[in-house]
């Protein structure tokens, strides 16, 4: 049994086809790990799966964690949300269905920051995920259960969304792999939104080969998303063994203060392997960047207030039953329904949006989107990559940030600049570090990012970095 | 130092985003919104003047498809999940207190 739990998702994939283990045991044994969840990171998981019908696929088999936003017919949906209770949606998010089709199997949905609004998985309706490496430390959010599952052996894989770093971010604080893929990779269709210029779905796994094995099933154009491309020419399995020819930059604004030593140390030392296996590594101005927080915690909220706008208590989900008046029955059912930090966005970006301040806030915030985009294609153009930290620190306590919203927002520093200019970004577990106030060692994650639609280019150097690295810790367990 | 948004923006701000804030709800996010908005407003001092506005960060062109009628959700589906549903609608409450 705990020799199929060892298994990557490639691994036991190929045992599946193979006919060496059976894809009914496969996913009888992760639901076993399922079940004994501590971490409060499911919110619901599959109880009967003898309706089971495998598909044939690259994912025969493979059970799937689900991070609660994406829609699953019948099943309940929440988005880690109060308003959102009790709701089964009528129809399939297309994510969910392409991996279906793949073979992969729906394990569980996984707890969230309500609407993905979050960096610590504390803006839960339904309580906050616990870190795997240590139960008082937050996992990261916004897809914070799907990063605890993967990295506490409760799922072999999950997916996620990123809107600002909600894949990456969880991924690098509890030490797993994290792919936020191009804008328009895939489908948003059944995907909750939250701001839907920025989300992206993505996967979450133990390495960068099952990465790249679900981004393979994942991507692709949906008629039902018209932002929806696919990637040109497909993905397959990384196989690079060394960076020789590629340059990576480092952009110094994102360098500077603000980042723990811990982080500072891996970082350089990560750097130092990239030119181990023959990479380059330079500095290189990216002057906007800095301004990225900015510009999406204007941007962000805005476009969430008008997402939002739907939950009114009328066609689904919770009303208040108090009101007199309609007008009353709205303020009153958003009232209950959403939680503080929600109803900050919410207050944020209709602010932003109002009449005599959209120009100086939002028409602004998106011109210096443009000019973060444009420092990206400028850096493109003398290299391969741009690196940063994922997280300028490890995981942080319970209830550490939560009474200042804007210390949580700069969590999001490194992630926020990619998401605006829509390029993919891959987080790898690069080592361990102690965190700023003491105590065990943590994991720290390293984030590549490379131009729109270059996954494969990302993945091969993901992939060799991480053979380099050979980062094998997991919570709990001996140093690896 | 004076706030960037004051209590009365706030609740008129609020009755715009549908959102009822108790009073001790509001005096709260005056000072938060205060306190991110004064960091947001760096940006309004970057000289950004004839920068393009992002629209989208894919380029893309008329995204088309044929005009083709195609199944959609049934009315029962569509009402499943409603507070209130009636006869094929979605009922709400009155929009006057007193009719």
């Amino acid at each position: 049994m705990g020799e199929l739990l060892d298994l990557t998702v490639a691994e036991a994939a190929a045992k599946i086809a193979a006919g060496e283990i059976s894809a009914g045991e496969y996913f009888e044994a992760w639901q076993g790990a399922a079940a004994g969840d501590e971490l409060n990171a499911y919110l619901w998981s599959v109880e009967d799966a003898s309706t089971y019908e495998v598909q044939d696929g690259p994912l025969r088999g493979i059970p799937v964690a689900v991070k609660d936003i994406f829609c699953t017919e019948g099943t309940p949906t929440t988005a880690g949300s109060r308003i959102l209770e009790g709701y089964r949606p009528p129809y399939t998010a297309t994510a969910v269905q392409r991996l279906d089709a793949a073979g992969a199997r729906v394990l569980g949905k996984t707890n969230m920051d309500e609407f993905a609004m979050g960096s610590s998985n504390e803006n839960s309706a339904y309580g906050p995920v616990l870190n795997p490496w240590d139960h008082g430390r937050v996992p990261g959010g916004s897809s914070g259960g799907s990063a605890a599952v993967v990295a506490g052996g409760l799922a072999p894989c999950a997916i996620g969304t990123d809107t600002g770093g909600s894949i990456r971010q969880p991924a690098s604080l509890c030490g797993i792999v994290g792919l936020k893929p191009t804008y328009g990779a895939i489908s948003r269709y059944g995907m909750i939104a939250f701001a839907s210029s920025l989300d992206q779905c993505g996967p979450l796994t133990r390495d960068v080969t099952d990465a790249a094995l679900m981004l393979s099933a994942l991507h692709g154009r949906d008629p039902l998303d018209s932002t929806s491309v696919g990637i040109e020419g497909g993905i397959e399995a990384p196989s690079a063994e060394d960076l020789s020819g590629l340059r990576f930059a480092v952009p110094a604004e994102l360098a500077g203060d603000g980042m723990e030593a811990g982080v500072r140390e891996v970082f350089e030392a990560t750097l130092k392997r990239i030119e181990e296996l023959g990479g380059e590594v330079a500095e290189l101005p990216l002057p906007h960047a800095e301004h990225g927080i900015s510009a999406y915690y204007v941007i962000a909220p805005a476009e969430a207030s008008s997402n939002l706008a739907r939950y009114d208590g009328v066609r689904y989900g919770a009303r208040a039953e108090t009101a007199a008046d309609l007008l009353e029955m709205y303020e009153t059912t958003r009232a209950e329904g959403f939680g503080a930090e929600v109803k900050r966005r919410i207050m944020l970006g209709t602010y932003a949006l109002s009449s005599g301040y959209y120009d100086a806030y939002y028409g602004q915030a998106q011109k210096v989107r443009t000019k973060i985009a444009e420092d990206f294609r400028a850096a493109f153009e003398g290299f391969d990559f741009v690196v940063t930290p994922t997280s300028p620190s490890v995981a942080f306590g319970l209830g550490e940030k939560t009474a200042d919203p804007l210390a949580m927002y700069l969590n999001d520093f490194f992630t926020v600049p990619m998401s605006l200019a829509g390029i993919p970004a891959i987080s790898i577990p690069a080592g361990l570090a102690e965190p700023a106030g003491g105590g065990p060692q943590l994991p720290v994650g390293f984030q590549i990012a490379a131009p729109a639609f270059a996954e494969q280019k990302l993945l091969e150097a993901a992939f060799a970095l991480e053979q380099g690295i050979g980062f094998e810790a997991r919570p709990g367990g001996e140093d690896g | 130092m004076p706030r960037v948004i004051d209590r009365e923006q706030v609740l008129h701000v609020a009755r715009l985003a549908r959102l009822r804030l108790e009073d001790g709800d509001v005096e709260r996010m005056t000072g938060e919104l205060s306190g991110i908005l004064e960091h947001v407003d760096r940006i309004a001092e970057l000289d950004l003047e004839g920068v393009e506005p992002t629209s989208h960060v894919v380029v893309l062109e008329n995204v088309l498809r044929a005009d083709e009628p195609r199944p959609s959700l049934a009315p029962e589906q569509a009402l499943a999940s409603a507070p209130d549903p009636d006869r094929g609608a979605f009922r709400v409450p009155s929009p006057q207190a007193d009719a």
